[in-house]
């Protein structure tokens, strides 16, 4: 092992840095938060599934003790909220949700009324007293009445009650495939509706700030630019005139990447009103009117050789969305997704399916965690068992001959498959329920009349999307990139901020690792912000396991852009020989290699010549050990490792200090850049790649940049790292 | 009498034993302990993840017991002795406590919402049970919900406060290993 891999943190497990605040009660969470003069909203809501509004009064509401104020949608004059994709409306009908119901309910709970209150107990206290009369319509309930032939329509626009209707692959000749097939098995599956149910329901704090001429709303969003967005045109206001904050978040699984209508009435009452507005989902509007997820139906069929290798997929999945378009995904999110994922990580060579989304009179639904992936899996491996019997093999052997095994592999999806050990993952599932003595006991159990059932279910997880994915779902809105910005201050102090958004994956301490190795610094150096959009001037947020796969890399070519500019700046100032750092151009990570691997104690004495040697510090409990056995094989022309520049341009600040005892006495500026740069070539030296890697010439003679800033958005680059 | 708390006209002074402070609060009957310690006192540690008992993020210590605050009105704490998360680092260098450490090293939280409630649920359970074999942990941590990180990793930071408080060796240090 390469000691400059012992001493990078990516990789290593690292205390959470959120953790203190979090196990102390410290942390800050929305409902944390407490302004001056702050009112509490709560929601009137629908208690029927689909009606029209004959009657809104909130008279005895507005004389409840503590009531501040009632609006309704006529009141508060917003825009609606409207997903959109770019497809025709043959494949997507576009449809609107008001931030409060208008003259029509569609599911209950829906909002129809917000009631602002001193005190959330009064606020609940005023929604007692609301009068909402409804004539109620017929309601669809399941997709059998959507899709019945004179269904009554949820949407108007909505021919139907079909928002999506997209077939995104079709094999040609697909239909002789199975006509020829010597197997066909067919499978009719159905997942429930869930519930994604973070322990912290969601919730906003708005408040204009008059000096800003701004609108703070403090959401706990998985997007927050997204919020931004809405906010804006539902409030009539320029985007710079909407600022999203997102404290401490208790979880999102997805249900909190779209955008709500609740948070938007919320900023709405606080502009009317003119003081802060707090709203805290209640746990029974949580379960009811939230966001849910997943209730399809699969109707598929695939054709087998005798062999049981897989010749053709042919699926129609529907997916109940329930009353709304959540924005920005759209309703499109669940079936396009199960129609560009199903085929999975077996080979299918020919792939038809019609995705539909369906407008039903229950709570809308949001991405959850995999999105469609749970219920597309099933139905694959239904179809798989299925073959197995008829083709009477074993149901891992019929898994084994179709799993792909050839990588990349570009599938008839278009997806291309990063190399993955399918078939190897497999064989060692079998071997270990073998080895468990499951089979044995299930034959024991067979003998004895009794059944143990032991199933295999394969599937891999596309994460990190690019922008392509999502161009391909044809949004109006494409995610995918993400910006990233580094900036070192003049105490040698980085901060990072980036696009996404924590919500329990501890970022403060993942993509603080991340610039730590690439800038060689002390963790403790680094600091992150994310969550608020003036901060960053756009993100997508977290989801979709995207942030460190997109976010993660946009954040460590901006650090490795900053070390480019420290070396110049070195470079420039205190004129370090040509050759001494080997570094090559813009955005490059860690270019210098390392001249030795050893720990502080064994770095030779600092070089009289430069102006300032200082021991590395490390905030790291245990620092590597030195080793005796491990050397460079390469001689390199750099000055010792183990020291490192500041780049602060105060030459009266730097302190010389030839032990490893005065760690703390240096001056806080560029910590182990040097060393780490190193550390990350010597790294990339080991597996091989480092030769490919030419040094180009310093740049010497250049100026220090006037900004030490650097932003990368990291779809411009297809480095790989 | 005229509102002027935002209360309701319903109002009572009560006296709250939290953390070893007398606090005295005037509010509505119908308040739950949780929202006082939360909105009246801002000790925001405690958490509402469900408001009707079911998931345990709002649990704190009342005579030492792990109780729901959002099934327990403030009135009826009145007396008793509160301890919340807040209490559990030291006060004065914020050093955490080996509870919250043994969490910490064994990754029992991620978003951490949960996670104030886990910590007084095992610190009223170890109290009691200094005993508790992980069996018995696992049990008791059954009471609460996480969302985030699943159960094992808490049941092994409780288990691994009590072995190292039965063992009096500071918890954590058998953890160092796997930075």
């Amino acid at each position: 092992m390469t000691p400059a891999k012992d001493d990078r943190l990516v990789g290593r497990s690292v205390a959470r840095r959120e953790d203190p605040r979090l196990l102390s009660g410290r942390g800050r969470f929305v409902d944390d938060i407490e302004l001056p003069g702050m009112l509490h909203a709560q929601f009137v809501r629908s208690t029927v599934a689909h009606g029209t509004i004959t009657g809104i009064d909130l008279t005895r509401v507005r004389q409840v003790p503590g009531v501040v104020a009632a609006f309704t949608a006529a009141d508060l004059e917003l825009g609606d909220i409207t997903a959109r994709l770019a497809r025709p409306l043959s494949e997507f009908v576009p449809t609107a949700m008001p931030v409060l119901a208008r003259d029509r309910v569609r599911y209950v709970g829906e909002p129809v009324a917000v009631v602002i209150a001193r005190d959330p107990y009064l606020a609940e206290d005023g929604l007692e007293a609301a009068k909402v009369t409804y004539a109620p319509l017929p309601p669809i309930t399941c997709e059998e009445q959507a899709l019945a032939p004179g269904a009554p329509r949820v949407h108007a626009e909505a021919a139907g009650n079909t928002l999506v209707d997209v077939g995104l692959f079709a094999t040609e000749g697909i239909d002789e495939i199975f006509d020829r097939a010597p197997c066909v098995v067919h499978v009719d599956v159905r997942t429930g509706r869930q519930n994604a149910l973070p322990l912290e329901t969601r919730g906003a704090v708005a408040q204009w700030d008059a000096r800003e001429e701004q609108l703070v709303l403090h959401t706990c969003t998985q997007t927050p630019h997204q919020v931004r967005t809405v906010a804006s045109r539902c409030l009539r206001l320029d985007e710079r005139a909407v600022r999203v904050i997102v404290p401490d978040m208790g979880g999102g699984f997805g249900l909190k990447c779209v955008v709500g209508r609740e948070e938007i009435a919320t900023a709405a009452a606080a502009l009317r009103l003119g003081r802060p507005v707090k709203w805290i989902e209640d746990r029974k509007d949580a379960l009811s009117a939230s966001f849910l997820a997943r209730e399809q139906h699969y109707t598929a069929r695939a054709a087998f050789d005798t062999d049981g290798r897989i010749l053709g997929l042919d699926a129609d999945v529907v997916c109940d969305m329930g009353a709304y378009s959540c924005y920005p995904f759209t309703a499109g999110i669940e079936p396009l997704m199960a129609s560009a994922e199903m085929p999975g990580v077996y080979k299918v060579p020919a792939y038809r399916v019609r995705g539909r989304a369906i407008t039903t009179n229950k709570a809308p639904t949001a991405p959850y965690r995999g999105v469609s992936r749970p219920s597309y899996v099933m139905a694959m491996e239904r179809l798989m068992e299925r073959a197995a019997r008829e083709l009477r093999l074993a149901p891992v052997e019929i898994r084994r001959r179709n799993v792909i095994t050839d990588f990349p592999y570009t599938g008839v999806n278009n997806i291309t498959y990063d190399p993955g050990s399918y078939l190897e993952s497999l064989d060692l599932c079998e071997r270990a329920v073998r080895e468990a003595g499951w089979y044995d006991r299930q034959a024991e159990a067979t003998a004895e009349g009794r059944h143990i059932g032991i199933g295999y279910s394969c599937f891999s997880e596309r994460t990190g999307y690019g922008s392509a994915a999502f161009a391909q779902r044809k949004m109006e809105v494409v995610p995918g990139f993400d910006l990233a910005e580094v900036r070192m201050d003049t105490s040698g102090a980085v901060t990072v901020t980036t696009g996404t958004v924590s919500h329990g994956q501890s970022h403060e301490t993942t993509m603080a690792q991340i610039v730590a190795d690439t800038l060689a610094l002390d963790l403790a150096k680094v600091k992150l912000h994310q969550g608020d959009t003036d901060r960053i001037t756009y993100g997508w947020g977290t989801f979709a396991s995207r942030s460190i796969a997109v976010g993660g890399s946009a954040v460590r070519l901006a650090a490795g852009k900053l070390g480019d500019k420290l070396r110049a700046i070195a470079a420039a100032e205190w004129g370090i020989p040509r050759r001494t750092p080997n570094w090559t151009g813009a955005g490059s990570v860690g270019a210098t290699t390392r001249m030795s691997h050893s720990p502080t104690s064994t770095w030779p004495a600092p070089p009289t010549s430069h102006p300032i040697c200082c021991p590395r510090t490390s905030s790291r409990a245990s620092p590597p050990p030195p080793s005796s056995t491990s050397t460079t094989t390469a001689p390199s022309p750099m000055p010792p490792t183990g020291w490192w520049w500041s780049c602060t341009r105060a030459p009266g600040r730097w302190k010389s200090s030839p032990t490893s005892a005065s760690r703390t006495a240096v001056s806080p500026s560029i910590r182990r850049w040097w060393r780490g740069s190193a550390g990350a070539a010597s790294h990339r030296a080991s597996r091989g790649r480092s030769s490919s890697r030419s040094p180009t010439t310093p740049r010497a003679s250049r100026r220090p940049p006037a900004s030490w800033t650097t932003r990368c958005p990291p779809h411009r680059r297809s480095r790989r790292w | 009498m005229n509102d002027t708390t935002g209360l309701g006209d319903d109002v009572q002074l009560i006296t709250l034993d939290v953390n070893g402070s007398p606090y005295e609060v005037i509010t509505a009957p119908r308040r739950t302990l949780v929202d006082v310690l939360r909105h009246d006192l801002r000790l925001t540690g405690t958490h509402v993840g469900c408001e009707h008992g079911i998931c345990g993020a709002c649990t704190v210590l009342v005579d030492g017991l792990p109780v729901r605050a959002c099934l327990m009105f403030a009135a009826q704490a009145e007396g008793a002795r509160i301890t919340t998360v807040e209490s559990l680092a030291d006060s004065r260098t914020g050093e955490l406590s080996d509870l919250q450490r043994a969490f910490t090293a064994h990754h029992g939280l991620q978003c951490g919402f949960c996670t104030p409630g886990f910590l007084m649920l095992a610190q009223g359970f170890l109290a009691e049970r200094p005993e508790a074999a992980k069996e018995e942990i696992r049990e008791v941590v059954a009471a609460n919900l996480c969302r985030c990180t699943g159960y094992q990793t808490i049941v092994e930071a409780i288990d691994a406060c009590a072995t190292a408080r039965r063992s009096q060796r500071p918890v954590g240090a058998e953890e160092d290993s796997c930075d």
